[in-house]
Parts: C-alpha cells; structure tokens; sequence
C-alpha cells in the first residue's frame, strides 16, 4: 500500500504574515487565523508545490530548511495540520 | 418609546429609546456637548424597556434590548438606567459594528500620537485615560479604539467614562471641576460613576490619530516594562477585539498590519503616579 501523501492548502486560500518567530496564517476557507512557528511554515511551503508522503517530507525539511525531525513528531504536526484544514491528506 | 434621546460618539450614532424619562434626562445632560448622528440617522438603536407592563410604575425593571441583545440578561433597578443605557450602547458596538475593527482598549492622544491601552478589567485601562486627559491629553475612549481597516488610523469612541470604586475619587481629585454622572451603586463591577470627558476631547472626537504604542498596563506590581513581541501582540489583541472573527480576512490584516508597525509594551505598576509618569515616557 503505498504512503499517505500531503498537500498544503493551495495558496491563494492563505494570507501569511510574518510576526517576529511567529506567523500568523489566515485560513480563507474555514476564516480561521492560525499562529504557527517552526516548523509548520516550512512544512507547509514544502508541501505547497507537490504531494509528499513523511518520509520524503522529512527529506524535504531537512534538505531546504535544516529542519531536523523524527517520523513520529512529524506525524503528530500533520494531523494536527490535518484537522484544521492548513494540510490536506491524499 | 417614549422617551429618546440620540447622540453621535466619534464616528458612531446612536439612538436611545426608553420607558422612562430620569434615563434619557441623565443622558440628555452628561452628553450635552456632543453632536446628534450625522444626517439624523443612527447606525445603533438601544432600547430600555420594563420586563412587564406594570414594572414599569410598580418596581421599575430596566431591561436592554437593541438592534442586537443577549438572551437571558438580567434586568436592572431604574437606579442603574445610566448604566443600562451605556450597557446597551456597548453591546450594540461589541455585536454589530463592522467598519472598524474593534479593540477592547482605553486610548489617548497627543500630538498626534495615539496611546492605545489594553488589559483585563481591572488593569486600570479607564482611571490611566481619564488621568492621562488630566495632563493634557485627549481622551480618545475609556472603552473601545477603533481601527479603521483601509488605513489602519485610530479613531476616537469618547464616550462617557466608567470609572469604578475608588477610581471615582482618584480621578475626581485630578479633574477639580469634571461633570460626573450619578453613582450607579451596587452594581456587579461595585460602585460605578461615569466621567464626562473634557472639551477637548469632544471637540476633537472626529480626527483620527496614528497608533504610536500599545500598552498592557497591570496594576499592583512594582514598575516594570517589558516588550511585548509582535506575535504575543497579536494574540492578545485577537482577545482583546469583539469582532475579529467577525470581519474575517479584513481583521486579520488590520491587526497584522497594526502589531507589525506599532511597538507593544507590557507595564507594571504599583499606583496611578507612577502609571502616568510611565505613559509619558512613551509620548516622544
């Protein structure tokens, strides 16, 4: 079976300012404001351009941000990002 | 209604019905000064009507109603019919306005600097403006600042001020001569007594100012000031709007906008002397 892929919300659904360590993302969907900190604006950039399963995303992350995870913590980031429509799951 | 009075606050018109004639009398005198909605047309209505037809002689029961009202609310004694009124004026502002993003603030201004000051009740947000006009600077509202999406300028709210308990005496000795309403005793926030702001202030109540600072003033501590960073900012003042999630993605760039461009503070202090004299400091 092969593995779960996740999107982010495509961008002209979101306005991301950036607020000192913090950004602040509105969410024009839902109309919800989000204030997120690393790395969940790296995640969602890395997943802006194409579909990625954990293990290529934590590639990603590593590679273009020198953000480094483990699978587990990942996990929990995406079904957080998941349940508030931020990152869609494929 | 059989009694109206309808008055304009900074941008806003309102008009008050009521049952009773003492409430539209009081308001009719402490806001004696202030224009009358512009081209007669208020944009909020506020009613204070009796909870049975009889109450309204027997044991007079003000309840508020309005364009908007909240299920439930408890009615006050005719005593507290000011307090009603204002109650309902604010209501109909934290529920329905929708041109301004609003900050549950107090604010001042000089030179065109505006000061906003926000904080849990308590904090002092009322007594620091009413002392602050005291030293010569313009009352811009004790309860709401208003932030006009499109350009981000503040604009004034001065309506009557709500000072409580001990507060009354405080800003009384600093403002010898100020027009007070009547007490509104026993209230659930204690003693109430509300403050008609200076001439200046009313007089001034159509020009907006820049935000210069935002302050989250705590009482009862030694002085202190610590920097409050854009994101815990940002939160705070989500808290401290009543219709953020109202005006969605206008809100979200108005407040953005406003906590990227405007330096935040959070200062301690122990008494009203020192609180003013720290506020000064941020007039330069």
């Amino acid at each position: 079976m092969p593995a779960t892929r996740y999107r982010a919300a495509p961008a002209a659904t979101l306005s991301i300012v950036s607020l000192d360590l913090m950004r602040a993302v509105y969410h024009r969907a839902s109309g919800r404001t989000h204030l997120v900190s690393e790395p969940v604006p790296e995640i969602l950039a890395a997943l802006a351009d194409e579909p990625l399963d954990e293990v290529a995303l934590l590639d990603r992350l590593a590679r273009d941000y020198a953000i480094e995870g483990d699978a587990a913590a990942l996990g929990e980031r995406l079904e957080e990002l998941v349940a508030t429509g931020l990152v869609e799951q494929l | 209604m059989n009694h109206v009075f309808a008055v304009r606050i900074g941008p806003v018109g309102f008009r008050v019905g009521s049952d009773w004639r003492a409430p539209i009398d009081t308001l009719a005198d402490l806001y004696r000064d202030y224009p009358a909605p512009e081209d007669g047309i208020p944009d909020f209505s506020v009613r204070l009507f009796a909870r049975r037809p009889w109450r309204r002689v027997l044991r007079p029961q003000v309840m508020i109603g309005g364009d908007y009202t909240i299920p439930d609310a408890a009615p006050l004694p005719l005593s507290l019919g000011l307090l009603a009124a204002e109650m309902g004026m604010n209501l109909q502002m934290a529920l329905a306005q929708r041109r301004y993003l609003l900050l549950h603030a107090s604010c001042i201004e000089r030179d065109g600097r505006a000061i906003l000051m926000t904080g849990e009740s308590g904090a002092g947000k009322s007594t620091l403006a009413a002392l602050m006009m005291a030293r010569g600077w313009r009352l811009m509202g004790d309860e709401f600042a208003l932030v006009e999406p499109e350009t981000g300028l503040i604009y004034s709210f001065p309506r009557l001020v709500s000072l409580k308990n001990q507060s009354v005496g405080v800003v009384g000795e600093a403002l010898r001569g100020a027009r007070f309403g009547p007490w509104q005793r026993d209230t659930p926030k204690g003693d109430i007594r509300h403050l008609v702001p200076d001439g200046a202030s009313i007089a001034a109540m159509a020009e907006p100012a820049r935000a210069a600072a935002i302050l989250f003033p705590a009482y009862g501590h030694a002085p202190d000031r610590r920097e409050v960073a854009p994101g815990e900012c940002f939160v705070r003042l989500t808290q401290a709007s009543t219709n953020y999630v109202a005006l969605g993605e206008r809100g979200f760039d108005t407040l953005t906008r406003l906590v990227r461009d405007v330096p935040a503070t959070a200062i301690d202090y122990p008494d009203a002397a020192t609180a003013c004299a720290m506020v000064e400091e941020f007039a330069a």
